[in-house]
């Protein structure tokens, strides 16, 4: 360290010239000492991360206010009796959201029970059993399903799935399960079923991955602490990775049910559009989001145009009820437990 | 170099849990002061005060006055503006995995906005050399990540990230409890060599191991600070009862 120059300056043994050594701070510790607070910079940040979270807030209460606004005809007109009715007859000015909430949150919910075993399976599979060189690929081609656009998957529906219904799979259902009464009448290969089929090949990727980031986030300490009680395979999958990921689950879950709830074009494909209320699930639908890309352009009227917004807040409010009995039962099931692995 | 610290009436609560009363002592500048203790007594929690990461805890508050020199660390500075000035190694290696070993050293530099490439590259090799680490990792410095090193050598890593900022104290919360006994006592090493330039505390289980290299040692028990003294003092004729029990190993 010592220069020859500097060497006669810094004699040991003199007390003072050890003094001036050490008091000089070194160049790093003479920059961090001249730098600020920082408080001001940190101050700005949190404001505008909070303007950023606020806005969520702004956009939220702007939809909904709009969408009250426009509906007030409707609104007046059938007050809350609106979201019980099930008249929708255009031409004589009676309109009522029953079949289409019905049509939502069938499908919807007939996807949920397509996909999430599926999903849930396949995000097993990719983090625990899976060879690693299969791991990228399957990956990959999951992924892929969630960037078709959904005029394809309505485009492959009519041609592929819907013939499958009609000719195949309607009629086995019919024979096999034809009693519970979920699968009568007429099968002309458009309906529920097959929405609800095509919903859940929809969900399918957003599932299973967000599932798989969950469950590949479990530490590995926790999967060798069940083994070593002597789990099977299938018991440490149970208790080490499927318990601690189970609210990262439902909420994958979560945004699937989103996407199904709100999914317009590919079910206007394939539901049938048809406003009724039917327990066979082979039976025609119409959708809260189909319903309104449908009719929106061909509605003459304002009591037509308001009776629509209103579906439009049908919907908002079927989305906000469905998640908020998602967060009760997940806190319900973890009420009192420890939620997460540390 | 480093500073000495002043801890007067210090007191600090988890929510309603008191865990530290009425703390008095002085750490004297450049040298190595080791704190003793059964598990939970608040050994980890005064350490935690000195850089004011106990208040990241929303439910943790302190109060009392710590001064570094003449710097009243919770009046006359922000909590950024401290952990500038003390360097911390905690108790399980924390590399950053996405970065390389020089990435991570010199991390608290360039975090600050040091550009300097020159002083930055001088940095980094001081600080591994000083923490006995230069030779095992100089050929791959910018290849290998952090997280590539054995556990003994992420802890010398750490300290190195930390000494990168020369800081005026250096505080270690049971640095060697998660490492084997080689890479121990490198880390005992270490400690003997740095504390003549730097402050340090020491938080440790081990007796033995705050014998080796603390100029003094304080016991604390059940939130307070039962005795604090010259190390020798304290292991061969310790003044409370308590004490001599605890290094007796009658309890804890």
């Amino acid at each position: 360290m010592q220069t020859s120059n500097l060497a006669p300056a810094v004699f040991v043994a003199d007390p003072h010239a050890v003094q001036i050594r050490t008091v000089e701070p070194s160049p790093v510790r003479a920059f961090l000492n001249a730098r600020g607070s920082g408080k001001l910079a940190d101050g700005s940040f949190a404001a505008v991360m909070m303007l950023c979270a606020c806005s969520i807030f702004a956009i939220v209460l702007f939809i909904f206010s709009i969408l009250i606004l426009r509906s007030k005809l409707s609104l007046v007109a059938f007050g809350w009796k609106f979201f019980t009715r099930q008249a929708w007859d255009p031409v004589s000015g009676d309109f009522g959201a029953l079949p289409f909430i019905y049509g939502t949150l069938a499908t919807s919910f007939l996807a949920l029970l397509i996909a999430v075993p599926l999903a849930l399976g396949v995000a097993v599979f990719l983090t625990e059993l899976c060879p690693k060189p299969l791991r990228g690929p399957i990956s990959f081609l999951t992924e892929l399903l969630a960037a078709i656009p959904s005029v394809v998957y309505g485009l492959w529906a009519v041609f592929v799935l819907v013939p499958l219904m009609r000719d195949v799979l309607g009629p086995f259902l019919y024979k096999t399960l034809g009693w519970t009464g979920f699968f009568e009448g007429t099968n002309f290969g458009v309906g529920m079923l097959t929405a609800g089929i095509i919903l859940a090949i929809m969900i399918l990727p957003i599932i299973s991955s967000l599932t798989r980031d969950i469950m590949t986030a479990v530490p590995n300490s926790q999967r060798e602490g069940v083994l070593a009680l002597g789990a099977t395979r299938w018991e440490m999958i149970r208790i080490g990775v499927l318990r601690n990921s189970r609210i990262g689950i439902v909420g994958a879950i979560m945004l699937g049910l989103g996407r199904a709830l709100g999914e317009t074009m590919a079910v206007t494909m394939v539901i049938g559009n048809h406003p009724e209320i039917n327990k066979s699930l082979f039976a025609p639908g119409y959708t809260l989001a189909s319903v309104i890309a449908n009719e929106f352009s061909e509605a003459t009227g304002d009591l037509y145009l308001s009776a629509l917004i209103e579906i439009g807040l049908a919907l908002f409010l079927v989305t906000i009820v469905v998640n908020a009995i998602a967060r009760l039962m997940v806190w319900a099931v973890t009420r009192g437990a420890p939620a997460r692995v540390a | 170099m480093g500073v000495g610290i002043q801890v007067e009436n210090l007191n600090a609560w988890y929510g309603s849990t008191h865990t530290l009363q009425d703390i008095n002592l002085h750490i004297p500048a450049n040298h190595a002061t080791a704190l003793i203790g059964p598990s939970g007594c608040g050994k980890s929690t005064f350490v935690r005060c000195l850089n004011r990461m106990h208040e990241t805890n929303p439910i943790a508050r302190a109060t009392g006055v710590i001064k570094m020199g003449d710097l009243d660390i919770y009046k006359d500075a922000s909590p950024v503006e401290i952990r500038r000035r003390v360097g911390m190694v905690f108790q399980r290696p924390n590399p950053f995995p996405t970065m390389s070993i020089y990435d991570n050293v010199a991390s608290g530099l360039k975090l600050n906005g040091f550009r300097n490439r020159r002083i930055l590259d001088e940095t980094v090799e001081r600080s591994l050399k000083q923490a006995a680490l230069w030779e095992e990792v100089k050929d791959d410095l910018k290849k290998k990540s952090g997280a590539s090193l054995s556990g003994g050598q992420q802890q010398r890593m750490c300290i190195a990230r930390a000494l990168a900022v020369d800081p005026e104290v250096l505080l270690m919360d049971e640095p060697a409890s998660a490492l084997d006994p080689v890479s121990t006592s490198k880390i005992e090493d270490l400690i003997f060599q740095l504390k003549s330039q730097y402050t340090i505390v020491i938080v440790t289980h081990n007796m033995q191991q705050a014998a080796r290299v603390a100029e003094n040692t304080g016991f604390f028990l059940n939130g307070k600070m039962v005795e604090f003294d010259s190390t020798h003092k304290i292991f061969t004729n310790p003044s409370d009862k308590r004490t001599e029990d605890y290094i007796t190993g009658r309890f804890g």
